[in-house]
């Protein structure tokens, strides 16, 4: 008895169970909480915006997929599309118009990844380039926020209503629900020559649990940064990243605000309000636009929260979260080539160590 | 603590896979009827290709010698069985290539009449390099897979003031325990061996690494060691590539090879525990390295477990000893990390085979590769330290000495990257193919010189030759010439005589 | 605007003559790469690639006279490094790369008339008159001049033969196409 294989097939002949099938699915697991808790605390017309941006980032990949004539899989082939629709969604004011999701969540597969080669190609974070050309697009629609108002709780939109939110836009008659983040209030008051003593008063309310104004995924601190533990745990992401992220933020905020506690907010809600938990364990650590090694992890996620922080407080958004991954993405690959890890045998720099000093 | 840890865990090297060493360690060691051929191949190490000195036809005893070693790299060839040499030709190499490989073939008699050995009686009053000649007189190789004749190794460590042996029980491979099965039934063997290569290299003390999944071993290799207190067992940490030299003298030691250097440098010697059994063998029975246990395990296997063999027994007929359940979907020499895969079961069993692995499809099964995600799983995974994932990316498009600027050649093959991949990119496949271009293109260079240096010397040869027919001719025609002008000077003055004489 | 539209035309109008200048002037004058390209060659001078001999095809390459996939006992190998010191693109899979071939004699024809020993370039192959000749395999560069010569057609080229200490893994990238 004797039996042929074709072509060898190297060691080794033995692999994990890992996929990215899987990675994605349990990513989008941690993630479900922190927008479920999104889904009541912005009723109907959240759901229907997650759910288009979505569909909208899948849609752009099986588009794209087609065109190059790639096999495109299962419905939602490995995931990943689905996921960076679903950031994008998370990112987004929660009563957006349908038209916001459905170009961001295109924008974000289309020209924010396939364009560079599909996965694991793209230099940039896709869902915060759709982001940020949502925000640089169409600046009105992306900074309308509403104030709480839970499902089926009283004056909150049913189903119907909640689709003719986002398909016709908020009605005049519900304008009193509008309403500002803790980051833009504070902005525009300071721009309007109000110190943070008097402004406090009116200050939206910073409630740590997460019902307060903001975009739909982001604001149940807690919750995000569970799932990020949680993926911790599942040796899925390292604490470098986030905790150098939310560390960049926290110290010049501390720094800041014990100087001049007048003009600068305190380390707290920088570090609970906006897209800052969001984005240290969901964006940031972003396999593809990351570095690899530790150190350069750290580096890169202490990039992310400084400038974060300097351009929610110099610049002129309130929100920075987006721009300061975008920038540090592009730096990542300069991070990469200076701070790979430490090889056996051979010293920080590569060089071969010197017998007598091991 | 196990929550915190579970988190902030330190990075480290090495994977966890799946040992799956039981039950086929557990069983006793089986004794394989002596076949009635066995293939004995000519290159069964690292370096030059033995040279036979048996005629076909020639009746050879068990452990005679029938092909001596070539070469300062080389180890000889012994019959491991007793019977009659039927051909010098050409077998199967166990190589992923499936190339031919010469071999002599022995048609065994059944008798298996051993040759009259020469046993060392007190070998610790002989001189060190006495034991390193026996060593390399019995064609000992290192038998953890490396195959590199350990007397050469011998010398090097004597030569570089070794200190510290390092006996190497660590068989991180999965499916694998040879190791394990020696150290369970022969502990005396593979101390006694141990303390031989500690003489023959003036080491002081032996470390033995055995990793902590094998208690059984640990057990008796402490029982067998209690009254030689420089042989020290230390159980290690189970985690792949324990048993790589390198991770195991850090582990051991602390020390770390340098890049550029050899363990002995840093004044340590690897040697696995079955060559330290050899060794125990070459020296105190005189015995030649003509048998080894060997790990047949796998899905597709009926009766898994390790078995005692003559070297040169064809695969087929260890698995039909062992039985099969169902026709293996792939056959691995070696472990599932590093094995060779090998193309048909007509394959013999050479020094260096710790293992046949004849998996079933589920086992067999590799998903299909995709796109690389930059999870950074195979850097957390590489105990060199390596950018597994940057390497395989310039690879891909053919820049090696892209790759090589990453430290490609450190890299060591375990397949801890290519195991944790997500999208089962055939990374180590990725880097053997590299590293043998990069081989290739160096031998390239080397033959274009020749090449330029051989037309250059024919053109001078050429030129020369002109020159010298040149030269010849030109002698030939002044001779000629010369003659001529001789012979006229000659007709001259005769005339002149003559006229002289007429006047 | 048409402010702007005359600013900027006149602005590229400066800088491409400025550019145009510096070309000029401040050109190299010799071309050191043809040493380099004749390094690359095989240095064999056995002509297949319709120069006298690899200096000459080198010259002609510097000149882009010839294209980089000339010379055939190159191998792809070559024509790889050449493309890539030229700065040319070039289809690999185009290039027919049989793996690098060799001469072998076929004993039972040749009759050692000695023709091709002659006009062998690096003296591979060896044989006296009325002895069979034999190629030295390590010294053939694979140029083929021999098999013209040969009055019996008993020389063939032939790949090198595969051996393990040749053997290399094949890329997994042409696995998968």
């Amino acid at each position: 008895m004797s039996q042929g294989f074709s072509t060898p097939v190297a060691a080794p002949h033995t692999t994990t169970s890992n996929s990215p099938d899987r990675i994605m699915s349990l990513v989008m697991l941690t993630l479900a909480p922190a927008t479920l808790y999104g889904f009541w605390l912005y009723g109907w017309p959240s759901i229907y915006l997650w759910l288009l941006t979505v569909s909208a980032a899948i849609l752009g990949e099986k588009l794209c997929l087609r065109l190059m004539k790639q096999p495109t899989g299962s419905l939602i082939n490995d995931g990943s599309a689905a996921l960076t629709g679903w950031l994008l969604a998370a990112s987004l004011p929660p009563w957006a118009p349908w038209w916001v999701g459905i170009f961001g969540g295109m924008f974000a597969t289309i020209l924010g990844k396939q364009i560079f080669g599909g996965l694991g190609q793209n230099l940039f974070n896709p869902a915060m380039v759709a982001r940020v050309a949502l925000l640089i697009s169409f600046p009105v629609q992306m900074t309308i926020w509403v104030s709480p108002a839970p499902l089926f709780s009283v004056g909150a939109p049913g189903p119907i209503e909640g689709l003719l939110i986002i398909l016709r836009g908020i009605p005049a008659g519900l304008d009193a629900v509008t309403s500002a983040t803790t980051l833009g209030f504070v902005k525009t008051e300071l721009s309007r020559g109000i110190n943070l003593l008097e402004s406090v008063a009116n200050t939206p309310a910073l409630s740590f649990f997460g019902a307060r104004t903001g975009s739909l995924g982001e604001t149940a601190a807690w919750l995000i940064a569970a799932g990020g533990f949680a993926m911790m745990y599942l040796r899925i992401i390292t604490w470098h990243i986030p905790l150098a992220m939310l560390l960049g933020i926290a110290l010049p905020a501390a720094i800041m605000h014990t100087i001049d506690p007048l003009r600068y907010l305190d380390m707290t809600s920088h570090v609970f309000s906006g897209a800052a938990m969001l984005g240290a364990f969901y964006i940031a650590t972003d396999y593809v636009t990351s570095p690899n090694a530790p150190r350069g992890q750290l580096i890169f996620g202490f990039g992310c929260g400084v400038l974060t922080y300097v351009i929610r407080t110099w610049a002129g958004y309130p929100e920075g979260v987006a721009f300061a991954v975008l920038l540090m993405n592009a730096v990542t690959p300069i991070i990469d080539t200076y701070f790979k890890p430490r090889i056996y045998g051979r010293d920080q720099k590569g060089r071969p160590i010197q017998l007598g000093n091991s | 603590m196990g929550l915190i840890s579970q988190f902030f865990k330190t990075p480290s090297w090495g994977v966890h896979p799946e040992d799956h060493k039981r039950p086929a360690a557990d069983a006793a060691l089986r004794v394989l009827p002596t076949p009635k051929q066995v293939f004995l191949p000519l290159q069964q190490h690292v370096g030059g290709a033995a040279r036979p000195i048996v005629i076909v036809g020639q009746r050879v005893l068990k452990g005679q010698l029938i092909a001596e070693a070539q070469g300062n790299i080389s180890a000889p060839i012994h019959a491991s069985v007793s019977g009659t040499i039927s051909l010098i030709g050409d077998v199967t190499a166990p190589h992923p290539s499936g190339l031919p490989l010469r071999a002599i073939r022995i048609d065994a008699d059944g008798e298996d009449k051993w040759i009259d050995l020469e046993p060392a009686a007190d070998p610790f009053s002989l001189k060190p390099e006495e034991i390193t000649r026996m060593a390399a007189k019995a064609g000992v190789v290192g038998l953890g897979g490396a195959t590199f004749p350990s007397a050469v190794k011998f010398a090097l460590g004597k030569r570089l003031k070794v200190t510290s042996l390092i006996v190497n029980g660590g068989e991180c491979e999965p499916y694998l325990s040879s190791d394990d099965r020696i150290m369970r039934d022969f502990p005396e063997q593979v101390i006694d061996g141990a303390r031989l290569i500690m003489h023959a290299i003036g080491a002081i003390e032996a470390l033995v690494g055995i990793e902590d999944n094998k208690p059984e071993a640990i057990a008796a290799m402490r029982e067998a060691a209690k009254s030689f207190p420089e042989v020290k067992i230390r159980p290690v940490p189970s985690r792949y590539p324990m048993g790589s030299d390198k991770q195991l003298i850090q582990t051991l030691t602390g020390k770390e090879v340098p890049s550029d250097a050899r363990a002995a440098e840093v004044g340590v010697l690897v040697h696995n525990v079955s060559t330290c059994a050899s060794v125990h063998k070459a020296v105190r029975l005189g015995q030649p390295l003509v048998e080894r246990i060997v790990t047949v395990n796998g899905g597709a296997v009926a009766k898994p477990g390790n078995i005692f063999l003559p070297l040169g027994t064809m695969i087929n007929e260890i698995l039909d000893f062992t039985g099969l359940v169902e026709t293996p979907a792939r056959l691995i020499l070696g472990g599932p990390m590093m094995g060779t895969p090998l193309a048909h079961n007509r394959i013999p069993i050479v020094k260096g085979a710790s293992g046949i692995l004849a998996f079933n499809a589920a086992e067999a099964l590799i998903p299909e590769a995709g796109p690389c995600i930059r999870c950074g799983n195979c850097t957390k995974a590489c105990p060199m330290g390596l950018l597994p994932l940057e390497m395989a990316a310039r690879i891909r498009a053919h820049d090696f000495e892209g790759a090589e600027s990453y430290a490609l050649s450190d890299c060591i093959a375990c397949g801890c990257c290519a195991y944790v991949c997500p999208s089962h990119i055939p990374l180590v496949q990725y880097f053997s193919h590299a590293k043998g271009e990069m081989y290739a293109a160096e031998r390239t260079k080397l033959r274009t010189e020749a090449a330029k240096r051989l037309a250059e010397a024919k053109i001078a040869r050429i030129e020369r030759e002109n020159r010298e027919k040149q030269e010849a001719a030109a002698k030939r025609k002044a001779e000629r010439e010369a003659a001529k002008a001789a012979a006229a000077q000659v007709s001259e003055t005769s005339a002149e005589t003559t006229q002289g004489v007429t006047l | 605007m048409l402010f702007s539209v005359g600013s900027l035309a006149l602005m590229g109008l400066a800088l491409g003559s400025l550019l145009g200048a510096a070309a000029r002037y401040l050109a190299v004058a010799e071309n050191p790469i043809e040493a380099e390209l004749q390094a690359m060659l095989p240095g064999s001078q056995c002509g297949q690639c319709g120069y006298v001999g690899c200096a000459q095809a080198a010259v002609a390459l510097a000149k882009g006279e010839a294209p980089v996939t000339l010379c055939p006992p190159g191998g792809k190998a070559t024509v790889e490094a050449l493309a890539a010191k030229l700065g040319v693109k070039v289809d690999l899979s185009t290039v027919s790369d049989d793996g690098p071939r060799i001469a072998f004699v076929s004993e039972e024809i040749c009759v050692g008339c000695c023709r091709c020993s002659k006009v062998c370039p690096t003296d591979a192959i060896i044989g006296a008159a009325k002895q069979i000749h034999n190629v030295i395999r390590e010294a053939c560069t694979g140029c083929s001049g021999c098999i013209d010569v040969c009055p019996t057609e008993a020389l063939k080229m032939n790949p090198i033969p595969v051996t393990l200490q040749h053997w290399t893994w094949p890329s997994p990238s042409s696995a998968h196409n």
